[in-house]
């Protein structure tokens, strides 16, 4: 059954993000920009938890995700550190996605030139 | 010599000599492939960036324009070009390597009759034997330049048009053997608030018909009096809208084939190009190797050109600012046909 919501809320985030682009003629920047701070707000609202439990990589994967661990890990370390938790936190939960882009970036740049 | 409001009607009949077309692997899979002088297999041509491939085809096809119009470089007077790059480099770095007195025009997708008519008019005056008239667009530099970064792979709706990646180029003389050109009509924009600048077709089709209807006003000529009357890149969405606004406006263009360059250079239903073809090169390759080459073997007699152009930049387009459009007409005559 986690399988089948997983496609239904991935499947309906992206739904979300075609619309923007389609019909509100968003750019791609801004439409991924929305989508990370919709997925910010839910999580302030401790709404995203719950999706995850829910639909699982449904809504790990697309981009909603990243404004939730970027909220959440805020939040975290608010609790433990305090208010200069706010700022160290946000990069703890996100920083082994921002490094992979960086890392696997890097390697790729090795063996391909980007041409633009 | 001015005739009407906005036509120029070149008495000495200047010749186009020699007409060279440089195609990309694309276009070479096109239902024209065969009019085309070369066919690079590859985007890239080898080259170390797009910008140097864009540079290759207009040298090539001036380098064969002057082969087939048996002329020499040092015969040249002047070379009158533009393409869609900013600060039309291709042209200026290919001006470099051919060494001909360069007049560099901006008039994007407009630029393959903006610099004919120029270099035809400089012919008519006597300021020129012999000048030439070029232009070229490759698809990846436009895509980096207009829209996003190559590998950046963004989605583009249906209304998008896929650049053309090509070069063609013309030597006009005052006398020779070769199609004459006969009149040329200087388009006026025409900006209706379109805003997108993935559906250019429908911006610029009202500046394409405002050029044709005062090519008819100027000339006193209707459709008929051509055999084939062609737009440069209104292609899927634009050439529909064209049709119809010169329907309502009166003019009976179903009397002539009347048809777009970007929608003959692909095979619209089988490539992926969405709504057809678009860029500088679109109806510089359609007209200087498909509609040329049918002259010379008798099939048209007189043809209007009507290259559109939407006069965009990066800039404009990112403060909100709408699409401005141009069209130029040029009317072509096989030799030996009277005005």
């Amino acid at each position: 059954m986690i399988f089948l919501w997983a496609f239904l809320v991935g499947g309906a985030i992206c739904m979300l993000g075609q619309i923007m682009f389609d019909v509100f003629k968003m750019t791609p920047a801004h439409t991924m920009a929305t989508l990370v701070v919709i997925g910010a707000v839910v999580d302030g609202f401790n709404l995203y938890e719950p999706l995850i439990k829910f639909a699982g990589a449904g809504a790990t994967v697309p981009i909603t995700s990243f404004g939730n661990a970027l909220v959440h890990g805020a939040l975290t370390e608010l609790h433990t550190s305090g208010w200069i938790g706010v700022i160290s936190g946000i990069f703890k939960v996100t920083s082994a996605g921002i490094s992979a882009a960086i890392i696997f970036s890097f390697l790729a740049s090795l063996v391909v030139r980007p041409k633009g | 010599m001015l005739r009407g409001k906005q036509t120029w009607w070149f008495e000495s009949r200047p010749v186009i000599i020699g007409a060279a077309t440089v195609v990309g692997p694309d276009e070479g899979e096109g239902p024209l492939a065969a009019d085309f002088d070369l066919v690079h297999p590859e985007l890239d041509m080898q080259q170390k960036s797009w910008e140097k491939a864009e540079r290759l085809l207009l040298e090539q096809a001036s380098e064969f324009a002057l082969q087939h119009a048996g002329i020499d470089s040092s015969q040249l007077q002047f070379f009158v070009g533009g393409d869609l790059l900013n600060q039309i480099i291709s042209n200026s770095f290919a001006a470099r390597s051919l060494g001909v007195p360069y007049v560099g025009v901006f008039g994007a997708c407009s630029t393959s009759m903006e610099t004919l008519a120029l270099a035809s008019l400089m012919v008519d005056s006597g300021a020129a034997q012999y000048a030439m008239a070029a232009t070229c667009s490759h698809n990846c530099t436009a895509e980096k330049q207009f829209r996003y970064p190559t590998e950046y792979g963004s989605q583009k709706p249906p209304t998008a048009q896929y650049t053309v990646t090509g070069a063609g180029a013309a030597v006009i003389a005052s006398s020779g053997s070769g199609p004459y050109v006969e009149c040329a009509t200087v388009g006026k924009i025409v900006d209706l608030g379109i805003k997108d600048p993935f559906n250019m077709g429908a911006a610029m089709a009202p500046a394409a018909v405002d050029t044709i209807q005062s090519h008819f006003n100027d000339t006193g000529r209707t459709p008929g009096d051509y055999d084939i009357i062609v737009t440069g890149d209104l292609a899927g969405v634009g050439h529909p809208i064209a049709r119809d606004l010169l329907t309502r406006g009166g003019v009976p263009i179903d009397n002539t084939d009347f048809n777009d360059c970007g929608l003959m250079v692909y095979d619209v239903k089988k490539q992926k190009v969405q709504a057809g073809g678009s860029g500088c090169a679109c109806s510089a390759v359609v007209t200087y190797g498909h509609l040329l080459k049918r002259m010379r073997k008798g099939q048209l007699k007189r043809i209007l050109v009507v290259a559109t152009g939407a006069l965009l930049s990066p800039l404009s387009f990112q403060q909100g600012e709408s699409i401005p459009c141009i069209a130029h007409a040029v009317s072509i005559c096989a030799g030996g046909e009277g005005a």
